[in-house]
Protein backbone atom coordinates (compact mmCIF):
# COMPACT_ATOMS: atom_id res chain seq x y z
CA UNK A 1 0.00 0.00 0.00
CA UNK A 2 1.34 3.57 -1.10
CA UNK A 3 0.86 6.11 1.87
CA UNK A 4 -2.12 8.16 1.13
CA UNK A 5 -1.39 10.86 3.81
CA UNK A 6 -0.76 14.16 2.22
CA UNK A 7 2.39 16.07 3.10
CA UNK A 8 2.07 19.64 3.67
CA UNK A 9 4.16 22.74 2.59
CA UNK A 10 6.09 21.13 0.12
CA UNK A 11 7.28 24.39 -2.14
CA UNK A 12 6.59 24.60 -6.14
CA UNK A 13 7.94 27.63 -8.13
CA UNK A 14 7.74 28.41 -11.56
CA UNK A 15 11.10 27.52 -12.97
CA UNK A 16 12.63 30.78 -14.56
CA UNK A 17 12.58 30.66 -18.20
CA UNK A 18 16.59 31.03 -18.45
CA UNK A 19 17.99 28.34 -16.05
CA UNK A 20 21.21 29.64 -15.96
CA UNK A 21 21.40 32.85 -13.57
CA UNK A 22 24.62 34.49 -14.67
CA UNK A 23 22.83 34.00 -18.03
CA UNK A 24 19.53 35.79 -16.99
CA UNK A 25 20.61 38.77 -15.03
CA UNK A 26 23.38 39.35 -17.75
CA UNK A 27 20.45 39.72 -20.64
CA UNK A 28 18.92 42.09 -18.24
CA UNK A 29 21.63 43.76 -17.80
CA UNK A 30 22.43 44.16 -21.54
CA UNK A 31 19.65 45.48 -22.38
CA UNK A 32 19.27 48.05 -19.97
CA UNK A 33 22.71 49.06 -21.35
CA UNK A 34 22.15 49.09 -24.62
CA UNK A 35 18.25 50.75 -24.06
CA UNK A 36 20.35 53.88 -22.24
CA UNK A 37 23.12 54.17 -24.94
CA UNK A 38 20.45 54.16 -27.85
CA UNK A 39 18.46 57.02 -25.86
CA UNK A 40 21.53 59.19 -25.20
CA UNK A 41 23.04 58.89 -28.76
CA UNK A 42 20.16 59.76 -31.16
CA UNK A 43 19.50 63.22 -32.72
CA UNK A 44 15.93 63.81 -30.65
CA UNK A 45 15.35 67.64 -30.86
CA UNK A 46 13.38 67.94 -27.91
CA UNK A 47 12.71 71.89 -28.86
CA UNK A 48 11.81 70.81 -32.34
CA UNK A 49 9.33 68.70 -30.85
CA UNK A 50 8.06 70.92 -28.62
CA UNK A 51 7.38 73.26 -31.21
CA UNK A 52 5.82 70.62 -33.55
CA UNK A 53 3.25 69.80 -30.78
CA UNK A 54 1.56 72.98 -31.35
CA UNK A 55 1.53 72.53 -35.41
CA UNK A 56 0.15 68.87 -34.83
CA UNK A 57 -3.09 70.57 -32.93
CA UNK A 58 -3.52 72.85 -35.34
CA UNK A 59 -4.10 70.19 -37.89
CA UNK A 60 -6.22 68.15 -36.18
CA UNK A 61 -8.03 71.02 -34.99
CA UNK A 62 -8.21 71.99 -38.73
CA UNK A 63 -9.57 68.49 -39.57
CA UNK A 64 -12.47 68.40 -37.12
CA UNK A 65 -15.66 69.07 -38.75
CA UNK A 66 -14.09 66.50 -41.58
CA UNK A 67 -14.82 67.74 -44.89
CA UNK A 68 -16.79 65.46 -47.32
CA UNK A 69 -17.80 68.85 -50.29
CA UNK A 70 -15.89 67.25 -52.53
CA UNK A 71 -17.89 63.95 -53.17
CA UNK A 72 -16.49 64.02 -56.52
CA UNK A 73 -12.70 63.74 -55.72
CA UNK A 74 -12.95 61.08 -53.30
CA UNK A 75 -15.41 58.73 -55.39
CA UNK A 76 -13.04 59.22 -58.54
CA UNK A 77 -9.71 58.35 -56.27
CA UNK A 78 -11.43 55.02 -54.56
CA UNK A 79 -12.54 54.54 -58.01
CA UNK A 80 -9.14 54.38 -59.49
CA UNK A 81 -7.85 52.67 -55.92
CA UNK A 82 -10.36 49.96 -55.89
CA UNK A 83 -9.72 49.57 -59.69
CA UNK A 84 -6.20 49.34 -59.07
CA UNK A 85 -6.50 46.87 -56.55
CA UNK A 86 -8.79 44.48 -58.29
CA UNK A 87 -6.85 44.47 -61.62
CA UNK A 88 -3.32 43.79 -59.76
CA UNK A 89 -5.34 40.79 -57.32
CA UNK A 90 -6.81 39.11 -60.59
CA UNK A 91 -2.65 39.47 -62.41
CA UNK A 92 -1.15 38.66 -59.27
CA UNK A 93 -3.32 35.63 -58.68
CA UNK A 94 -3.27 34.37 -62.06
CA UNK A 95 0.47 34.60 -62.40
CA UNK A 96 0.77 33.23 -58.99
CA UNK A 97 -0.27 29.68 -59.84
CA UNK A 98 2.44 28.88 -62.44
CA UNK A 99 5.21 30.18 -59.54
CA UNK A 100 3.75 28.34 -56.91
CA UNK A 101 3.49 25.11 -59.31
CA UNK A 102 7.64 26.41 -59.76
CA UNK A 103 7.87 26.71 -56.06
CA UNK A 104 6.16 23.50 -54.62
CA UNK A 105 9.01 21.16 -53.47
CA UNK A 106 7.02 18.37 -53.95
CA UNK A 107 5.83 18.64 -57.58
CA UNK A 108 8.81 20.74 -59.15
CA UNK A 109 12.18 19.23 -59.72
CA UNK A 110 15.19 21.03 -58.06
CA UNK A 111 16.12 23.33 -60.39
CA UNK A 112 12.61 25.16 -61.07
CA UNK A 113 11.85 24.70 -57.98
CA UNK A 114 14.58 26.84 -57.25
CA UNK A 115 13.81 29.31 -59.33
CA UNK A 116 10.34 29.62 -58.01
CA UNK A 117 11.27 30.24 -54.51
CA UNK A 118 13.69 32.98 -55.99
CA UNK A 119 11.15 35.27 -57.65
CA UNK A 120 9.00 34.59 -54.52
CA UNK A 121 11.44 35.95 -52.24
CA UNK A 122 12.51 38.68 -54.85
CA UNK A 123 8.78 39.64 -55.23
CA UNK A 124 8.51 39.65 -51.05
CA UNK A 125 12.03 41.36 -49.99
CA UNK A 126 10.71 44.39 -50.87
CA UNK A 127 7.79 46.94 -48.95
CA UNK A 128 5.24 48.00 -51.72
CA UNK A 129 6.00 51.35 -50.95
CA UNK A 130 9.70 51.06 -52.01
CA UNK A 131 8.55 48.51 -54.82
CA UNK A 132 6.03 51.62 -56.00
CA UNK A 133 8.71 54.11 -56.24
CA UNK A 134 10.29 52.08 -58.23
CA UNK A 135 7.95 51.33 -60.43
CA UNK A 136 6.80 55.17 -60.48
CA UNK A 137 10.02 56.26 -61.74
CA UNK A 138 9.99 53.31 -64.54
CA UNK A 139 6.51 53.92 -65.91
CA UNK A 140 5.63 57.35 -64.57
CA UNK A 141 2.83 58.91 -61.91
CA UNK A 142 -0.26 57.07 -62.41
CA UNK A 143 -2.27 54.19 -61.82
CA UNK A 144 -0.18 51.58 -63.95
CA UNK A 145 2.65 52.14 -61.14
CA UNK A 146 0.37 51.17 -58.91
CA UNK A 147 -0.96 48.16 -60.79
CA UNK A 148 2.48 46.48 -61.09
CA UNK A 149 3.25 47.48 -57.80
CA UNK A 150 0.50 45.31 -56.02
CA UNK A 151 0.92 42.51 -58.74
CA UNK A 152 4.07 42.07 -57.68
CA UNK A 153 2.93 41.96 -54.44
CA UNK A 154 0.22 39.59 -54.30
CA UNK A 155 2.58 37.60 -56.39
CA UNK A 156 5.11 37.64 -53.34
CA UNK A 157 2.23 36.85 -51.12
CA UNK A 158 -0.35 34.59 -52.33
CA UNK A 159 2.43 32.20 -54.57
CA UNK A 160 4.26 31.42 -50.91
CA UNK A 161 1.09 30.43 -49.52
CA UNK A 162 -0.24 28.73 -52.20
CA UNK A 163 3.34 26.91 -52.78
CA UNK A 164 2.69 25.66 -49.09
CA UNK A 165 -0.18 24.55 -49.44
CA UNK A 166 0.75 22.17 -52.84
CA UNK A 167 3.45 20.73 -50.23
CA UNK A 168 0.62 19.55 -48.21
CA UNK A 169 -2.13 18.07 -49.99
CA UNK A 170 -3.00 14.37 -50.09
CA UNK A 171 -0.28 12.25 -52.14
CA UNK A 172 -2.76 9.60 -52.85
CA UNK A 173 -4.49 11.50 -55.22
CA UNK A 174 -1.59 12.37 -57.24
CA UNK A 175 -0.34 8.72 -57.12
CA UNK A 176 -3.94 8.01 -58.61
CA UNK A 177 -3.63 9.79 -61.40
CA UNK A 178 -0.17 8.65 -61.86
CA UNK A 179 -1.49 5.06 -61.79
CA UNK A 180 -4.19 5.63 -64.66
CA UNK A 181 -1.47 7.20 -66.71
CA UNK A 182 -1.78 10.61 -66.70
CA UNK A 183 0.57 13.22 -67.77
CA UNK A 184 2.40 16.05 -65.38
CA UNK A 185 -0.71 18.56 -66.87
CA UNK A 186 -3.38 16.63 -66.54
CA UNK A 187 -2.17 15.42 -62.91
CA UNK A 188 -2.14 19.08 -61.79
CA UNK A 189 -5.52 19.34 -63.62
CA UNK A 190 -7.40 16.80 -61.36
CA UNK A 191 -4.89 15.36 -58.51
CA UNK A 192 -3.58 19.21 -57.43
CA UNK A 193 -5.51 21.70 -57.96
CA UNK A 194 -8.74 20.42 -56.75
CA UNK A 195 -6.61 20.06 -53.44
CA UNK A 196 -5.61 23.67 -52.96
CA UNK A 197 -8.98 25.13 -54.88
CA UNK A 198 -10.71 26.71 -51.93
CA UNK A 199 -7.35 27.42 -50.26
CA UNK A 200 -6.86 29.91 -53.50
CA UNK A 201 -10.17 31.58 -53.80
CA UNK A 202 -9.60 32.00 -49.46
CA UNK A 203 -6.08 33.44 -50.48
CA UNK A 204 -7.47 35.81 -53.04
CA UNK A 205 -10.32 37.19 -51.48
CA UNK A 206 -7.61 38.23 -48.65
CA UNK A 207 -5.15 39.46 -50.97
CA UNK A 208 -8.04 41.93 -53.10
CA UNK A 209 -8.79 43.28 -49.21
CA UNK A 210 -4.72 43.63 -48.74
CA UNK A 211 -4.38 45.49 -52.23
CA UNK A 212 -6.95 47.62 -51.50
CA UNK A 213 -5.55 48.89 -48.21
CA UNK A 214 -2.15 48.96 -49.96
CA UNK A 215 -3.41 50.88 -53.06
CA UNK A 216 -4.08 53.58 -50.46
CA UNK A 217 -0.83 53.71 -49.25
CA UNK A 218 1.63 53.21 -52.66
CA UNK A 219 -0.85 56.48 -54.11
CA UNK A 220 0.92 58.74 -51.36
CA UNK A 221 4.44 58.16 -53.84
CA UNK A 222 2.77 58.88 -56.49
CA UNK A 223 1.15 55.07 -58.24
CA UNK A 224 -2.55 56.60 -58.37
CA UNK A 225 -5.80 56.26 -56.25
CA UNK A 226 -7.04 58.19 -53.13
CA UNK A 227 -3.81 57.62 -51.59
CA UNK A 228 -2.76 60.94 -54.25
CA UNK A 229 -5.88 62.27 -52.95
CA UNK A 230 -4.96 62.54 -49.67
CA UNK A 231 -1.11 63.49 -50.26
CA UNK A 232 -2.79 66.76 -52.31
CA UNK A 233 -4.91 67.36 -49.28
CA UNK A 234 -2.38 67.56 -46.99
CA UNK A 235 -0.35 69.45 -49.03
CA UNK A 236 -2.88 72.44 -49.71
CA UNK A 237 -3.57 72.19 -46.00
CA UNK A 238 -7.28 70.85 -46.43
CA UNK A 239 -7.26 68.91 -43.48
CA UNK A 240 -10.74 68.49 -43.12
CA UNK A 241 -10.91 66.80 -46.22
CA UNK A 242 -8.09 64.52 -45.65
CA UNK A 243 -9.62 63.73 -42.53
CA UNK A 244 -12.66 63.02 -44.50
CA UNK A 245 -11.00 60.66 -46.87
CA UNK A 246 -9.21 58.56 -44.08
CA UNK A 247 -12.95 57.94 -42.22
CA UNK A 248 -13.63 56.68 -46.03
CA UNK A 249 -10.85 54.14 -46.40
CA UNK A 250 -10.99 53.24 -42.89
CA UNK A 251 -14.81 52.62 -43.53
CA UNK A 252 -14.15 50.90 -46.75
CA UNK A 253 -11.60 48.39 -45.20
CA UNK A 254 -13.52 47.20 -42.20
CA UNK A 255 -16.84 46.77 -45.24
CA UNK A 256 -14.19 44.80 -47.07
CA UNK A 257 -12.35 42.68 -44.78
CA UNK A 258 -16.18 41.73 -43.64
CA UNK A 259 -17.10 40.60 -47.09
CA UNK A 260 -14.11 38.76 -47.62
CA UNK A 261 -14.04 36.95 -44.04
CA UNK A 262 -17.32 35.92 -45.32
CA UNK A 263 -17.07 34.29 -48.47
CA UNK A 264 -13.61 32.81 -47.03
CA UNK A 265 -16.44 30.93 -44.50
CA UNK A 266 -18.29 30.39 -46.72
CA UNK A 267 -15.56 28.38 -48.99
CA UNK A 268 -14.48 26.02 -46.60
CA UNK B 1 0.08 -12.52 -68.46
CA UNK B 2 2.46 -10.73 -65.81
CA UNK B 3 5.72 -12.44 -65.10
CA UNK B 4 8.06 -10.92 -62.34
CA UNK B 5 11.57 -12.17 -62.29
CA UNK B 6 14.37 -11.74 -59.84
CA UNK B 7 12.73 -8.11 -58.96
CA UNK B 8 15.06 -6.31 -56.66
CA UNK B 9 13.87 -2.97 -54.94
CA UNK B 10 16.40 -1.31 -52.68
CA UNK B 11 16.26 1.82 -50.62
CA UNK B 12 19.26 3.97 -50.78
CA UNK B 13 21.58 2.08 -48.98
CA UNK B 14 19.39 -0.29 -46.44
CA UNK B 15 18.77 -3.92 -46.74
CA UNK B 16 16.57 -4.41 -49.95
CA UNK B 17 13.10 -4.63 -49.67
CA UNK B 18 12.16 -6.92 -52.83
CA UNK B 19 15.05 -9.64 -52.72
CA UNK B 20 15.16 -11.19 -55.78
CA UNK B 21 11.26 -12.24 -56.44
CA UNK B 22 9.41 -14.41 -58.85
CA UNK B 23 5.73 -14.49 -59.37
CA UNK B 24 4.08 -15.08 -62.98
CA UNK B 25 -0.02 -14.86 -62.71
CA UNK B 26 -1.77 -15.51 -65.76
CA UNK B 27 -5.41 -15.65 -67.46
CA UNK B 28 -8.13 -14.72 -64.83
CA UNK B 29 -6.73 -15.44 -61.54
CA UNK B 30 -7.18 -13.59 -58.22
CA UNK B 31 -4.22 -13.61 -56.25
CA UNK B 32 -3.64 -12.52 -53.13
CA UNK B 33 0.05 -11.40 -51.89
CA UNK B 34 -0.02 -11.97 -47.85
CA UNK B 35 2.78 -11.11 -45.46
CA UNK B 36 3.14 -8.56 -42.47
CA UNK B 37 4.03 -4.77 -42.71
CA UNK B 38 7.09 -4.45 -44.18
CA UNK B 39 7.36 -7.46 -46.04
CA UNK B 40 7.39 -5.67 -49.11
CA UNK B 41 3.82 -6.62 -50.69
CA UNK B 42 3.28 -2.81 -51.35
CA UNK B 43 6.52 -2.25 -52.96
CA UNK B 44 6.12 -5.22 -55.34
CA UNK B 45 2.66 -3.72 -56.75
CA UNK B 46 3.68 -0.17 -56.87
CA UNK B 47 6.91 -1.39 -58.90
CA UNK B 48 4.40 -3.40 -61.51
CA UNK B 49 3.15 0.23 -62.58
CA UNK B 50 6.07 1.86 -61.58
CA UNK B 51 4.77 4.12 -58.57
CA UNK B 52 8.00 2.75 -56.94
CA UNK B 53 11.48 2.41 -59.33
CA UNK B 54 12.79 -1.19 -59.22
CA UNK B 55 16.19 -1.55 -58.66
CA UNK B 56 16.76 -4.51 -61.16
CA UNK B 57 15.18 -7.55 -62.47
CA UNK B 58 12.18 -7.57 -65.01
CA UNK B 59 8.47 -7.23 -64.99
CA UNK B 60 6.52 -8.43 -68.52
CA UNK B 61 3.05 -7.63 -69.23
CA UNK B 62 1.28 -9.84 -71.55
CA UNK B 63 5.23 -9.82 -73.02
CA UNK B 64 6.40 -5.76 -73.16
CA UNK B 65 8.85 -4.98 -70.72
CA UNK B 66 7.60 -2.57 -68.02
CA UNK B 67 11.10 -2.39 -66.35
CA UNK B 68 12.81 0.97 -67.94
CA UNK B 69 10.08 2.42 -69.53
CA UNK B 70 10.38 6.19 -69.58
CA UNK B 71 7.80 9.22 -70.36
CA UNK B 72 5.26 8.82 -73.20
CA UNK B 73 6.12 4.67 -73.10
CA UNK B 74 5.20 4.70 -69.30
CA UNK B 75 2.09 6.56 -69.28
CA UNK B 76 1.07 3.96 -71.84
CA UNK B 77 1.95 1.21 -69.90
CA UNK B 78 0.30 2.56 -66.87
CA UNK B 79 -3.03 3.17 -68.77
CA UNK B 80 -3.23 -0.80 -68.62
CA UNK B 81 -2.53 -1.37 -65.28
CA UNK B 82 -5.42 -0.50 -63.10
CA UNK B 83 -5.04 0.27 -59.14
CA UNK B 84 -7.13 0.16 -56.52
CA UNK B 85 -5.67 1.89 -52.64
CA UNK B 86 -6.17 1.39 -49.52
CA UNK B 87 -6.94 5.05 -48.92
CA UNK B 88 -9.14 4.74 -51.97
CA UNK B 89 -7.56 7.97 -53.48
CA UNK B 90 -10.53 9.67 -54.65
CA UNK B 91 -10.40 13.31 -55.78
CA UNK B 92 -12.38 14.63 -52.91
CA UNK B 93 -13.95 17.47 -54.46
CA UNK B 94 -14.85 16.47 -57.89
CA UNK B 95 -18.11 14.65 -58.86
CA UNK B 96 -17.82 10.54 -58.73
CA UNK B 97 -18.77 11.20 -62.47
CA UNK B 98 -15.49 13.07 -62.64
CA UNK B 99 -13.52 10.73 -60.88
CA UNK B 100 -14.61 7.50 -62.77
CA UNK B 101 -13.82 9.52 -65.84
CA UNK B 102 -10.04 9.92 -64.51
CA UNK B 103 -9.71 6.61 -65.44
CA UNK B 104 -9.72 7.60 -68.94
CA UNK B 105 -6.67 10.64 -68.58
CA UNK B 106 -4.31 8.34 -70.52
CA UNK B 107 -6.51 8.66 -73.71
CA UNK B 108 -7.97 11.56 -73.84
CA UNK B 109 -6.55 15.47 -74.84
CA UNK B 110 -5.45 17.90 -72.27
CA UNK B 111 -8.36 19.90 -73.67
CA UNK B 112 -10.26 17.07 -73.05
CA UNK B 113 -9.20 16.99 -69.80
CA UNK B 114 -9.73 20.67 -68.95
CA UNK B 115 -12.91 20.93 -70.56
CA UNK B 116 -14.64 17.62 -69.01
CA UNK B 117 -15.61 16.80 -72.62
CA UNK B 118 -15.37 13.21 -72.94
CA UNK B 119 -16.11 11.00 -75.40
CA UNK B 120 -19.55 9.43 -75.44
CA UNK B 121 -18.29 6.17 -75.54
CA UNK B 122 -16.53 6.99 -72.12
CA UNK B 123 -19.20 8.31 -71.01
CA UNK B 124 -21.66 5.00 -71.47
CA UNK B 125 -18.73 2.64 -70.33
CA UNK B 126 -18.76 4.74 -67.11
CA UNK B 127 -23.09 4.61 -66.73
CA UNK B 128 -22.53 0.74 -67.86
CA UNK B 129 -19.23 -0.19 -64.94
CA UNK B 130 -20.72 2.40 -62.31
CA UNK B 131 -24.41 0.43 -62.94
CA UNK B 132 -22.76 -3.01 -62.46
CA UNK B 133 -21.71 -1.89 -59.13
CA UNK B 134 -24.36 0.27 -58.36
CA UNK B 135 -23.14 3.49 -57.82
CA UNK B 136 -24.58 5.29 -61.37
CA UNK B 137 -27.39 7.18 -59.01
CA UNK B 138 -24.18 8.45 -57.17
CA UNK B 139 -23.03 10.44 -60.65
CA UNK B 140 -22.79 14.31 -59.49
CA UNK B 141 -22.02 13.79 -56.09
CA UNK B 142 -19.37 14.97 -54.54
CA UNK B 143 -17.04 11.79 -53.89
CA UNK B 144 -15.99 13.11 -50.32
CA UNK B 145 -19.93 13.01 -49.56
CA UNK B 146 -20.03 9.12 -50.05
CA UNK B 147 -19.20 5.99 -47.49
CA UNK B 148 -15.98 3.98 -47.58
CA UNK B 149 -17.47 1.18 -49.61
CA UNK B 150 -19.38 3.58 -51.77
CA UNK B 151 -15.95 5.43 -52.31
CA UNK B 152 -14.04 2.05 -53.01
CA UNK B 153 -16.43 0.99 -55.65
CA UNK B 154 -15.59 4.41 -57.42
CA UNK B 155 -12.24 3.50 -57.45
CA UNK B 156 -12.94 -0.25 -58.98
CA UNK B 157 -14.32 1.48 -61.58
CA UNK B 158 -12.07 4.49 -61.94
CA UNK B 159 -9.44 1.70 -62.44
CA UNK B 160 -11.55 -0.88 -64.53
CA UNK B 161 -12.19 2.47 -66.86
CA UNK B 162 -8.70 2.41 -68.45
CA UNK B 163 -9.41 -1.23 -70.02
CA UNK B 164 -6.61 -2.66 -67.59
CA UNK B 165 -4.96 -5.96 -68.72
CA UNK B 166 -4.52 -6.37 -64.99
CA UNK B 167 -5.81 -4.90 -61.64
CA UNK B 168 -3.78 -4.19 -58.70
CA UNK B 169 -5.44 -3.56 -55.66
CA UNK B 170 -3.16 -2.36 -52.94
CA UNK B 171 -5.04 -3.43 -49.43
CA UNK B 172 -8.30 -2.13 -51.05
CA UNK B 173 -10.48 -3.53 -47.85
CA UNK B 174 -7.97 -2.47 -44.60
CA UNK B 175 -10.25 0.95 -44.52
CA UNK B 176 -13.63 -0.99 -44.73
CA UNK B 177 -15.97 -2.34 -42.05
CA UNK B 178 -16.00 -6.29 -42.06
CA UNK B 179 -19.02 -6.12 -44.12
CA UNK B 180 -17.96 -3.82 -46.45
CA UNK B 181 -14.72 -4.92 -47.44
CA UNK B 182 -16.41 -8.98 -47.82
CA UNK B 183 -18.81 -7.13 -50.53
CA UNK B 184 -15.67 -5.77 -52.25
CA UNK B 185 -13.72 -8.96 -51.98
CA UNK B 186 -16.75 -10.65 -53.50
CA UNK B 187 -17.08 -7.71 -56.24
CA UNK B 188 -13.13 -8.07 -57.19
CA UNK B 189 -13.60 -11.72 -58.01
CA UNK B 190 -16.72 -11.45 -59.72
CA UNK B 191 -15.24 -8.62 -62.14
CA UNK B 192 -12.18 -10.87 -62.48
CA UNK B 193 -14.39 -13.76 -63.76
CA UNK B 194 -16.58 -11.46 -65.81
CA UNK B 195 -13.98 -8.96 -67.39
CA UNK B 196 -11.33 -12.22 -67.57
CA UNK B 197 -9.06 -9.69 -65.73
CA UNK B 198 -5.99 -11.02 -63.83
CA UNK B 199 -6.46 -9.52 -60.25
CA UNK B 200 -3.71 -9.21 -57.60
CA UNK B 201 -5.02 -8.53 -54.13
CA UNK B 202 -2.76 -7.36 -51.08
CA UNK B 203 -4.59 -8.34 -48.18
CA UNK B 204 -3.95 -8.36 -44.28
CA UNK B 205 -6.95 -10.77 -43.72
CA UNK B 206 -6.28 -14.70 -44.22
CA UNK B 207 -9.80 -15.40 -44.16
CA UNK B 208 -10.69 -13.16 -46.68
CA UNK B 209 -7.81 -14.30 -48.52
CA UNK B 210 -8.97 -17.64 -48.33
CA UNK B 211 -12.61 -17.05 -49.25
CA UNK B 212 -11.97 -15.25 -52.26
CA UNK B 213 -8.83 -15.49 -53.98
CA UNK B 214 -7.71 -18.89 -56.24
CA UNK B 215 -4.47 -18.31 -55.24
CA UNK B 216 -2.27 -17.26 -52.15
CA UNK B 217 1.49 -15.52 -51.92
CA UNK B 218 2.84 -15.39 -48.99
CA UNK B 219 5.72 -12.65 -48.71
CA UNK B 220 8.46 -12.09 -45.77
CA UNK B 221 11.44 -10.02 -45.78
CA UNK B 222 11.36 -9.25 -49.08
CA UNK B 223 11.17 -13.09 -50.34
CA UNK B 224 8.45 -14.95 -51.50
CA UNK B 225 7.49 -18.38 -48.93
CA UNK B 226 4.19 -19.65 -50.26
CA UNK B 227 2.61 -19.73 -53.05
CA UNK B 228 -0.23 -22.00 -53.64
CA UNK B 229 -3.55 -22.89 -53.32
CA UNK B 230 -6.59 -21.55 -50.41
CA UNK B 231 -6.72 -24.63 -49.09
CA UNK B 232 -2.63 -25.57 -49.04
CA UNK B 233 -2.38 -22.39 -46.67
CA UNK B 234 -2.51 -23.84 -43.22
CA UNK B 235 -1.84 -23.56 -39.89
CA UNK B 236 2.43 -24.03 -40.77
CA UNK B 237 2.18 -21.41 -43.66
CA UNK B 238 1.15 -19.04 -41.68
CA UNK B 239 3.04 -19.13 -38.36
CA UNK B 240 6.38 -18.84 -41.68
CA UNK B 241 4.66 -15.58 -42.55
CA UNK B 242 3.67 -13.72 -39.33
CA UNK B 243 5.93 -15.82 -36.74
CA UNK B 244 8.04 -13.44 -34.40
CA UNK B 245 7.50 -10.02 -36.44
CA UNK B 246 10.46 -7.41 -35.70
CA UNK B 247 8.87 -4.11 -35.50
CA UNK B 248 11.74 -2.09 -36.04
CA UNK B 249 12.05 -3.16 -39.28
CA UNK B 250 8.52 -2.83 -40.33
CA UNK B 251 9.07 1.44 -38.82
CA UNK B 252 12.43 1.89 -41.72
CA UNK B 253 10.49 -0.05 -44.44
CA UNK B 254 7.04 2.20 -43.94
CA UNK B 255 9.05 5.99 -43.96
CA UNK B 256 11.03 4.70 -46.79
CA UNK B 257 8.27 3.65 -49.08
CA UNK B 258 6.72 7.28 -48.39
CA UNK B 259 10.27 9.48 -49.14
CA UNK B 260 10.35 7.13 -52.49
CA UNK B 261 6.89 7.91 -53.62
CA UNK B 262 7.57 11.57 -53.44
CA UNK B 263 11.17 11.15 -54.56
CA UNK B 264 9.39 10.22 -58.30
CA UNK B 265 7.32 12.72 -60.35
CA UNK B 266 6.50 11.41 -64.00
Amino acid sequence: MTDTRITPGRVWKKQPFIANPWLRYGLLLLTLTYLYWAFSTLPFNWERIADGLPRAARIFGGAFPPSFERAGLLWTGFKESFQIAFLATLLGVMLSVPIAVMAAGNIAPKPIYLLGRAIIIISRSFHPVIVAILFVAAVGFGPLAGVLTLTLYSIGFVAKLLAEEIEEIDWGQVEAMRSVGAGYMKTLIYGVFPQVMPRQIGLSMYQLDSNLRASAVVGIVGAGGIGGTLMNAFGRYDYDFAFAILLLIIGVILLSEGISGWVRKKIW
Amino acid sequence: MLEISNLVKRYGHNDPVLKGLDLTVDGSSVVSIVGASGAGKSTMLRCINRLVEPTSGSIRLNGHELVNLRGGELRRARRKIGMVFQGFNLIDRLSVMENVLAGRLGYVSFYQAVTRRFPQTDIDRAFHLMDRVGISHYANKRADQLSGGERQRVAVVRALMQEPEILLADEPTASLDPKTSQQIMGLLQSLASEMSLPVLINIHNVTQARMYTDRIVGMRHGQMIFDGAPKDFNQDALDAIYGGIESPEEEGADSDEGHEAREAVA
